[in-house]
C-alpha cells in the first residue's frame, strides 16, 4: 500500500489513498437552489429495516392514531434501531411494501395516512447535555432511532458505545461525501454548521474526550469547511476544539476505512471494526440528528437529500421526511420519464436502481438520481476481460479485480476468498475503470452471496451432524443400560438360584443327618 | 418507458478495449518504419499478409462458434498480434511462412484456448516458435540493411520484393547477411573490439549493428509512448531490461572472444525493445501483480540473455517469453498485493474454510 504523505491546506499530514478515481463530479447543479421543506406526501411508508440489523419490531397496530415523532416500531435486538412516525395521521396497514433494494423486493412496512396537521409528541430536550453522562445520552440517542445517514445506516448508538476496553482516542465526522452528484452534507454543512459542531462535541464527551477530534471534507467543497471552521469559532464550547481538514478529492474518499486511512496513515483490520482501533467514524449528518436528539429530544424524522439529473426539471436539496414514496418527489422536480434511463437512489457508483417509484425514502437515502440516456450511457456488453489490470490499480482496497472476476466466473470459492474478496467494498471503482465494461462488481456481490449461503448450509449440516450423533451417542447409552440391567438381572437370579440350591443342600444334609 | 434495473456503478469513463489495441498498434509505427527503412519493404508485406490471415481466420472461427462478427472482430486483437508477428518474421521470407504462422496464432493459440483473454499463451510467439522449428530455414535468413548491401546488388524495388515473395523467383543471395547476434554466437576468435572493427555490421553501426539498433530505439520509442498513455506499466519491460542489462555486465568477460556481448548490445539487438514493450506486456499472457510482473519481466531477461549465450538458437525472446508464460499463473499464486487490513500479503494457495 503506497504511503504518500502529502499536507492538507492547514499543514497538517494527511496520507494519499492509493487507487481511486476521479469521476465528474456534477455538483454545482444541485447547489443553486436554496435548500427547501418537501411539503407533505399523500402517504408515508416507514420500512421496519433501515438499518444495518434486525427489523425493528412495529409498536402501534392498524387504525391507530399517531403523532410526529411517536416511535412506531421499536429496537429488536442489540442491533437495532427504532423508526419514528414522520408525520401525525392514521396507521392504515402494517404489510409488505416496495422498498428501495436492488432486487426490488418488498418488505414489511407501517403504512401512515397523514392528517395534514403534522402535530408533534411532546418532546424532552435538555438544555445542557454536559450535565448527562454517558448512558443517559445513549438512551436518548438509541430512542431517537439515529442509524448511519450517510449510506450505510449502522445504528449509531451501537457505534457509540464501544467495549470497555476500547480507548477511543480518535473521533472523525465524516462530511467527506465523494460520490458525484451528491451535495446533501454539502448542504448541511454551510446551513446547518453550528449543529454539526455541537454535535462532534457532545459526541466526543460520549466517548471521554478522545485526543484527536477531527472533522474530514474533500477539497471540493471549500464553503462547507469555511462554515465548520466559523461554527467552531463561535462555539461556547471550548473543551472540545474539532480540526476541519481538507484533502484532495477522490473517489471513494468518503468510506470509512478510507478516510480512517487518509486522516490517520492506520488501517482498519480485516474483519475488525474501527473501535479496535480506538477511532470511530460518524457521518456529518448522523451528528446533526444526534445533537437535535440530545438537544430538543426531536427523534429521526426528516433528512436533506440531493435530487440531480438531467432527468429533472429542477435539482436542488430537500429536507424530505422518512417514508415519503420516491414519486411524490419526483413530481415536484419536473421528471422527465422519457429522457430517463435510470432512477437511482443513492449516488451512481454506489447507488440502487430502481423500478417502482412508490419505495420509500429512507434514512439512508441521500440522493435521487434521474440519469438521462446520454448523460451516463448504459454499459455496452461486456466483452473478454483481457487482464490489462487497470481494475487493480484503482482498487482503494489494494485486490486484483481481475482474479476475482476469473475465480468468480469458475464460481472457485475457495480461491476467490484466499484472494480476500470479503475485503471489497463494493465501491465501483474496477467497473469505471474496465475497458471490457465487464460488470465487476455484480459478480463480487454474486460470489458473496453465494459464499454466505454456503457458509448458513455448512452451519445447518454441522448442526443436524452434531445432533445425530447426539442421538447415537443417546441410544447407545440406553441400550447399554439396559444391557446393564439385564445382567444385573440375571445376576441377581443366578445368585438366588445358587443360594436356594444351597439351601436345599445344606435341608438335605441336615434331613440326612437327621434320619441317621 | 419502463426503468432499468441494473446494478451499480452507473458510471463509467473507460477506454475501449479497441483503443488500446489501436494504441498498440500505433505504437509499433517508429519501429516499423525504421524496419523498412533499414531493410525495405519486405516488412510490410510480411504484416500485411499476416493481418488479412488473421483477420479471415478469426472471422472464419467466430462464424463457427456462432457469434456476432462485428463484436468480436471490432476488439482488433487479431490486428495487434498479427502486426506483432509480422515484425518479428524475417523480411522477403515467402508468402506461406506468415499466413501459416498467423493461422497458428489465432486458430490454435488463441481461439483453440477459448478466444481472447483465455489463452495462457502469447499468440504471436507461439506462431513464432512454431514456425522456427518447423521451417529452420526460412526462418533464419534475415536480409542485409540497405546501407551495408555489396555494390553489385541493389536494394529490391516493391514490385520485385512482391515476386520474391509469392514466387520465389530470383534469390535472396545478394541479401542475406547474419545478424548481429548470429555473428556473435558464431564468434569465438575475435576478442570483442577486434568483431566490431572487423564485421562490416558492427564497423557501420553507431551502437550495437547496423540497422538493427535503429529498428530497436524505434521499438523504444513506441514502448515509451505506450508508457506514457498508460495502456502498459513499466514494471516488467524495465524489470527486463535492467535484468538483461546486469546479466550482459556480470558475463561480459572482459571483451574476450568467448565474450555474450555488451550490455548496450543486447538492448539494442535481435527483437530486445520489441519483446520488451510489446511482447511481454501482453496483458492476457503476463503475470498480475506489480510484484509479479517485476518477476516475470526480470526472469524474461535472464532467459533471454542464457539461451542466447549459451543456448542453440541466436534469438531468444520467443522461447523466454514462453516459458514465462508456463510460469505466470505461478507467479500470481505467490505474488498477490497486500489487501487494506492485511499485516502482509497472502498466498493464493491457502486453504479457506
Amino acid at each position: 500500500m503506497s504511503q504518500l504523505i502529502a499536507r492538507s491546506r492547514d499543514q497538517r499530514k494527511i496520507w494519499a489513498l492509493p487507487g481511486g478515481i476521479h469521476p465528474a463530479e456534477n455538483k454545482q447543479r444541485s447547489l443553486q437552489q436554496p435548500l427547501v421543506d418537501l411539503p407533505l406526501p399523500e402517504t408515508i411508508i416507514l420500512p421496519l429495516s433501515q438499518h444495518i440489523g434486525a427489523p425493528a419490531k412495529p409498536l402501534v397496530k392498524v387504525g391507530d392514531q399517531v403523532l410526529t415523532g411517536q416511535p412506531v416500531a421499536e429496537a429488536a435486538g442489540a442491533i437495532s434501531a427504532a423508526v419514528h412516525a414522520s408525520t401525525s395521521g392514521t396507521v392504515v396497514a402494517i404489510e409488505e411494501r416496495p422498498i428501495i433494494h436492488a432486487s426490488g423486493m418488498r418488505a414489511p412496512c407501517i403504512e401512515i395516512e397523514p392528517d395534514g396537521r403534522d402535530q408533534w409528541v411532546p418532546l424532552q430536550g435538555c438544555e445542557d447535555y454536559r450535565e448527562l453522562d454517558a448512558s443517559t445520552l445513549l438512551e436518548k440517542i438509541r430512542a431517537a432511532g439515529i442509524a448511519g445517514m450517510g449510506g450505510a445506516g449502522f445504528p449509531a448508538a451501537v457505534k457509540l458505545n464501544p467495549r470497555p476496553e476500547q480507548r477511543i482516542h480518535t473521533l472523525i465526522i465524516n462530511g467527506t461525501e465523494c460520490e458525484p452528484y451528491i451535495t446533501a452534507d454539502d448542504t448541511l454543512m454551510q446551513r446547518y454548521a453550528d449543529e454539526v459542531i455541537a454535535g462532534t462535541q457532545l459526541l466526543a464527551q460520549l466517548l471521554h474526550f478522545p485526543q484527536q477530534v477531527l472533522i474530514g471534507v474533500e477539497d471540493n467543497k471549500p464553503a462547507a469547511a469555511e462554515a465548520l471552521r466559523q461554527a467552531i469559532e463561535r462555539s461556547e464550547c471550548k473543551k472540545v476544539l474539532p480540526e476541519v481538514v481538507e484533502f484532495p478529492t477522490k473517489y471513494p474518499s468518503g468510506g470509512e476505512k478510507q478516510l480512517i486511512y487518509i486522516l490517520t496513515g492506520q488501517e482498519v483490520p480485516s474483519g475488525a471494526l474501527p473501535a479496535s482501533l480506538g477511532i470511530v467514524c460518524q457521518n456529518v449528518g448522523s451528528t446533526a440528528a444526534i445533537y437535535r436528539a440530545v438537544r430538543y429530544g426531536e427523534p429521526l424524522t426528516s433528512r436533506i437529500t440531493t435530487v440531480a439529473g438531467n432527468g429533472f426539471e429542477l435539482e436542488r436539496n430537500v429536507r424530505v421526511r422518512l417514508g415519503t414514496p420516491v414519486k411524490h418527489l419526483l413530481y415536484l422536480h419536473g421528471y422527465k420519464a422519457d429522457m430517463t434511463s435510470r432512477l437511482v437512489i443513492g449516488g451512481p457508483m454506489m447507488g440502487v436502481a430502481i423500478a417502482d417509484m412508490d419505495a420509500p425514502l429512507v434514512k439512508t437515502s441521500n440522493c435521487v438520481l434521474a440519469l438521462g440516456h446520454s448523460e451516463q450511457p448504459l454499459p455496452p456488453p461486456a466483452q473478454a476481460c483481457i487482464r490489462c489490470g487497470q481494475c487493480a490499480s484503482v482498487c482503494p482496497a489494494g485486490l486484483l479485480p481481475q482474479q476475482l472476476y476469473w475465480y468468480a466466473q469458475s464460481q472457485d470459492y475457495e480461491r476467490i476468498q484466499a484472494h480476500n474478496l470479503a475485503d471489497c467494498i463494493e465501491c465501483g471503482s474496477c467497473s469505471f475503470v474496465c475497458p471490457s465494461s465487464i460488470p465487476l462488481v455484480q459478480y463480487f456481490r454474486a460470489s458473496k452471496g453465494a459464499i454466505r449461503q454456503q457458509a448458513q448450509e455448512k452451519i445447518k449440516s454441522d448442526r443436524s451432524r452434531e445432533r445425530f450423533e447426539a442421538r447415537k451417542a443417546r441410544i447407545e447409552a440406553e441400550e447399554a443400560e439396559k444391557e446393564a440391567k439385564r445382567l444385573a438381572r440375571k445376576a441377581a437370579a443366578n445368585a438366588k438360584k445358587k443360594a436356594a440350591q444351597e439351601a436345599a443342600a445344606e435341608k438335605g444334609v441336615a434331613a440326612d443327618a437327621e434320619s441317621r | 418507458m419502463s426503468l432499468m434495473r441494473i446494478t451499480s456503478p452507473h458510471a463509467r469513463a473507460a477506454r475501449s478495449t479497441a483503443s488500446v489495441m489501436l494504441l498498440v498498434a500505433a505504437a509499433t509505427l517508429p519501429g516499423v518504419m525504421a524496419l523498412s527503412w533499414c531493410f525495405g519493404p519486405g516488412v510490410l508485406i510480411n504484416i500485411a499478409l499476416a493481418v488479412i490471415t488473421a483477420v479471415v481466420c478469426e472471422a472464419a472461427i467466430v462464424r463457427l462458434r456462432q457469434r456476432p462478427l462485428g463484436f468480436y472482430l471490432g476488439d482488433y486483437s487479431a490486428l495487434v498480434t498479427a502486426l506483432l508477428l509480422g515484425i518479428a518474421l524475417p523480411p522477403f521470407a515467402p508468402w506461406w511462412l506468415p499466413v501459416v504462422g498467423s493461422t497458428i496464432a489465432i486458430v490454435l493459440a488463441k481461439h483453440l484456448y477459448g478466444g481472447l483473454g483465455y489463452n495462457p499463451f502469447n499468440p504471436a510467439m507461439v506462431a513464432y516458435v512454431t514456425l522456427l522449428i518447423s521451417f529452420p530455414v526460412a526462418m533464419t535468413q534475415w536480409t542485409a540493411p540497405l546501407a551495408l548491401l555489396s555494390a553489385d546488388s541493389e536494394s529490391m524495388s516493391l514490385g520485385v520484393a512482391l515476386s520474391q515473395v509469392f514466387s520465389g523467383a530470383g534469390s535472396l543471395d545478394g541479401h542475406t547477411m547474419a545478424t548481429p547476434l548470429d555473428l556473435f554466437k558464431q564468434n569465438s576468435t575475435l576478442p570483442v573490439v577486434d568483431l566490431y572493427q572487423h564485421e562490416p555490421m558492427f564497423a557501420a553501426a553507431a551502437l550495437a549493428g547496423a540497422g538493427w539498433e535503429w529498428v530497436n530505439l524505434g521499438f523504444l520509442l513506441g514502448g515509451l509512448f505506450l508508457l506514457y498513455k498508460q495502456v502498459i506499466s513499466w514494471h516488467a519491460p524495465i524489470a527486463m531490461l535492467l535484468s538483461l542489462s546486469l546479466c550482459a555486465l556480470c558475463f561480459y568477460d572482459a571483451g574476450s572472444a568467448n565474450s555474450g556481448g555488451s550490455p548496450l548490445f543486447h538492448l539494442l539487438s535481435g527483437g530486445t525493445m520489441l519483446g520488451a514493450f510489446f511482447i511481454i506486456t501482453d496483458p492476457v499472457t503476463s503475470a498480475v501483480s506489480k510484484r509479479g510482473r517485476l518477476i516475470f519481466g526480470a526472469a524474461i531477461g535472464a532467459l533471454i540473455y542464457m539461451i542466447r549465450s549459451w543456448g542453440n538458437y541466436p534469438d531468444a525472446v520467443a522461447f523466454s517469453v514462453l516459458l514465462m508464460n508456463f510460469a505466470a499463473p505461478f507467479i500470481d499464486y505467490y505474488t498477490l498485493p497486500r489487501t487494506y487490513g492485511h499485516s502482509k500479503p497472502r498466498r493464493a494457495t491457502e486453504a479457506t474454510d
